[in-house]
């Protein structure tokens, strides 16, 4: 793995994407138990690809730039400005929730006030919607840029070629990126595609891809520095493929064990890249056994004040459920 | 006999048909060694091997596509739609193709096609998970829509919807999948497409309808019974084409009509059969025809499902309307 160091942020921001990785991972476990006692309908979850999503969000201004997310993405949401509250409001399903007003599934995030766009349960149908906000900064000569995500199964739809063959013809600063899991639910990533990287697809759209270790959490920032940078500059757009892995299940309503081994299952844990980047972090200095404990400590207060918090807001009310169909 | 449940009914029709014939093969996301997801094909690819049984990439239009390739070639396929909210990446496929490729080929080519989907609110999945979309297919001439109501029809459609020569789109409501049992036969059997079955027969009122609802209705003729009230209930089983004669003989012999469905209100199967009734049946009609109806919005969050979905309250409470006009 490459050296922290060689990311180009200070220990203080390290420390920081630390502390971002950690409370996506205590705030996903949080859903899964809210979902298990019943209190929610259901949870989807990025434990496995924490590390690439902090690296690859931390590469963007979220002031600016826009984020169109797939489901797994809650990490990287929290870095782009979403609280654990914003999150767990949207598993509630409550009036407060900023992706809907608790319209939409759990795990859709979007914020009007952060510039993340809630998507559709179809997915990767968010992705020609990014090459559309990248056209927008380029009609109006802004310099913001467009991120979106999507998993290997679902790069497999149609869109997502169509997303890629736009930005490409008009050189959209729009970043397309393929979380891979080697898993589409119980479909694992041979049935999907027969490419050996799924990032070779970008040489046919006519720009650069890239495929890195989303477990490499100075690999994964730097590929995502380089590419932020090209696109603002009016070079066009990139496609990234971050390796990483799916702890869990499917979603609260699939069981794994079905269709992964058990040794396969028996090993998962030890895959886990929270795990590596931890000792990374101690091997190279930057943290002590100690204080990472008392990060995790400090966050699972926040996280038990942020679910308080949410349980307590307000449920819509049946009569709500006629609008946001049409302007008022 | 034994007891089963909708899903069990739809595996053993599946299983059945695959053993039967061999060009029969099933393909979609998830379908293979996981079973499905809601597990409608479980055990099936380790019987029958991944040829005929196979997991394919995410991809909805090229399932779509392929299922007409492969008709075009003499098989039999009977692709899963994982759920049918997902219909829309597979629109060319049924709506611009699978449905006209007999009427563009001068009715050289068979489209044997049965894509399966399940479907249908009342267990918490939003939106486009839940949503109901016959409506949209049966617009299309040329395809077929079935919605069974039992377990025991699910078994006999999806067999007849599997031999027929025309594409049939075979929703499953997600509800009735688990929700109780009926005797279903062991051996195989056919329940005809395109023929409503009068679910329960009645003197005062006909109440027209398909799918979860009509446990809905069966609710509420339950009821209306215990309050005098004798209803007739229609389950149209095939929503597109739809079973007229069926419908406009129990209107004839009822004189009212209390049409049901779990999708919104505009454009869809009920304000078809209201416009038969109102061109066919108007002058044997005691009372306006009424129509139970979801609301025209969005399919709703979790919490208000219940206030959204129309029920036998609904239904009840339209019957009396009608009767006491
Ligand atoms: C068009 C469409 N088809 C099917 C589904 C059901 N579905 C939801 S997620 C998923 C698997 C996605 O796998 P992948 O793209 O690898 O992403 P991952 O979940 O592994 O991150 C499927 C089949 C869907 N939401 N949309
Ligand atoms: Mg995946």
């Amino acid at each position: 793995m490459k050296k922290l160091k060689s990311s180009g942020l200070s220990k203080e921001e390290i420390i920081q994407a630390y502390q971002a990785i950690l409370r996506g991972r205590r705030l996903d476990e949080r859903l899964w138990q809210l979902t298990r006692i019943g209190k929610t309908s259901f949870n989807i979850s990025g434990q496995g690809a924490e590390v690439a999503q902090v690296a690859m969000a931390l590469a963007f201004e979220p002031e600016k730039d826009y984020f169109l997310p797939y489901y797994r993405d809650m990490t990287a949401c929290l870095v782009w400005g979403m609280t654990p509250k914003d999150i767990i409001l949207g598993s509630f399903g409550k009036e407060d929730d900023p992706s809907s007003h608790g319209r939409q599934m759990p795990n859709h995030y979007g914020s009007k006030e952060h510039n993340i766009v809630s998507h559709s349960s179809t997915v990767s149908t968010q992705m020609p919607l990014a090459t559309g906000v990248a056209y927008a900064a380029q009609l109006e000569n802004k310099d913001y840029v467009a991120l979106t995500t999507t998993g290997e199964g679902s790069a497999n739809q149609g869109e997502v070629q169509e997303a890629m063959n736009f930005a490409g013809v008009k050189k959209l600063p729009v970043i397309f990126v393929v979380e891979n899991n080697d898993y589409a639910i119980s479909v694992g990533s041979k049935e999907q595609y027969a490419n050996k990287k799924m990032s070779e697809r970008a040489a046919g759209y006519g720009f650069s891809g890239e495929t890195v270790d989303g477990s490499d959490f100075t690999e994964t920032y730097l590929a995502f520095v380089k590419a932020v940078k090209d696109a603002r500059a009016g070079k066009g757009p990139a496609l990234i493929e971050m390796m990483v892995s799916r702890l869990t299940s499917h979603s609260a309503d699939d069981d794994h064990t079905i269709y992964r081994s058990k040794e396969e299952l028996d090993t998962l844990k030890e895959k886990d890249p929270l795990l590596a980047f931890e000792k990374q972090l101690i091997d190279e200095g930057y943290m002590t056994k100690e204080e990472m404990q008392a990060m995790d400590k400090e966050l699972k207060a926040e996280i038990n004040k942020a679910t308080d918090d949410a349980e307590a807001m307000l449920d819509p009310t049946p009569e709500s459920l006629y609008e946001q169909v049409y302007a008022e | 006999m034994a007891q089963k449940t909708m899903i069990q009914a739809i595996t053993e029709a599946l299983d059945q048909e695959m053993e039967k014939d061999e060009k029969v093969m099933i393909f979609g996301e998830d379908v293979g060694k996981n079973g499905g997801v809601f597990r409608a094909t479980a055990g099936l690819s380790d019987k029958y091997g991944d040829d005929r049984v196979s997991d394919t990439p995410l991809s909805e239009s090229a399932i779509g596509g392929m299922a007409i390739g492969l008709s075009l070639q003499g098989f039999r396929p009977v692709p899963e739609i994982q759920f049918f909210g997902f219909v829309f990446e597979v629109m060319d496929s049924i709506s611009g193709q699978m449905s006209r490729t007999r009427y563009r080929m001068g009715s050289t080519r068979n489209m044997p096609i049965t894509i399966r989907s399940p479907f249908g609110g009342g267990v918490h999945t939003p939106e486009l998970h839940s949503d109901n979309l016959e409506g949209l297919i049966a617009q299309s001439p040329g395809i077929k829509v079935v919605i069974p109501s039992n377990p025991y029809d699910a078994k006999g459609l999806l067999t007849s919807a599997i031999r027929d020569n025309d594409p049939v789109v075979f929703l499953e409501h997600m509800k009735l999948y688990r929700s109780f049992r009926e005797e279903v036969p062991e051996e195989q059997y056919t329940v005809p497409l395109g023929k409503a079955a009068v679910t329960r027969e009645g003197k005062d009122v006909s109440i027209i309808t398909y799918g979860a609802m009509v446990r809905e209705a069966i609710k509420a003729a339950d009821q209306l019974e215990k309050d005098g009230i004798s209803a007739e209930i229609i389950d149209l089983r095939t929503v597109s084409p739809l079973d007229i004669e069926t419908i406009i003989a129990s209107v004839e012999k009822t004189g009212r009509a209390v049409v049901v469905q779990e999708a919104q209100r505009q454009a869809g199967v009920g304000a078809t059969v209201i416009s038969e009734i109102s061109q066919r049946a108007v002058l044997s009609l005691e009372a306006p025809v009424a129509f139970v109806a979801a609301p025209d919005t969005v399919f709703p969050f979790g919490l208000a499902e219940n206030d959204w979905l129309p029920n036998a309250n609904d239904i009840i409470e339209k019957v009396k309307n009608t009767v006491n006009f």
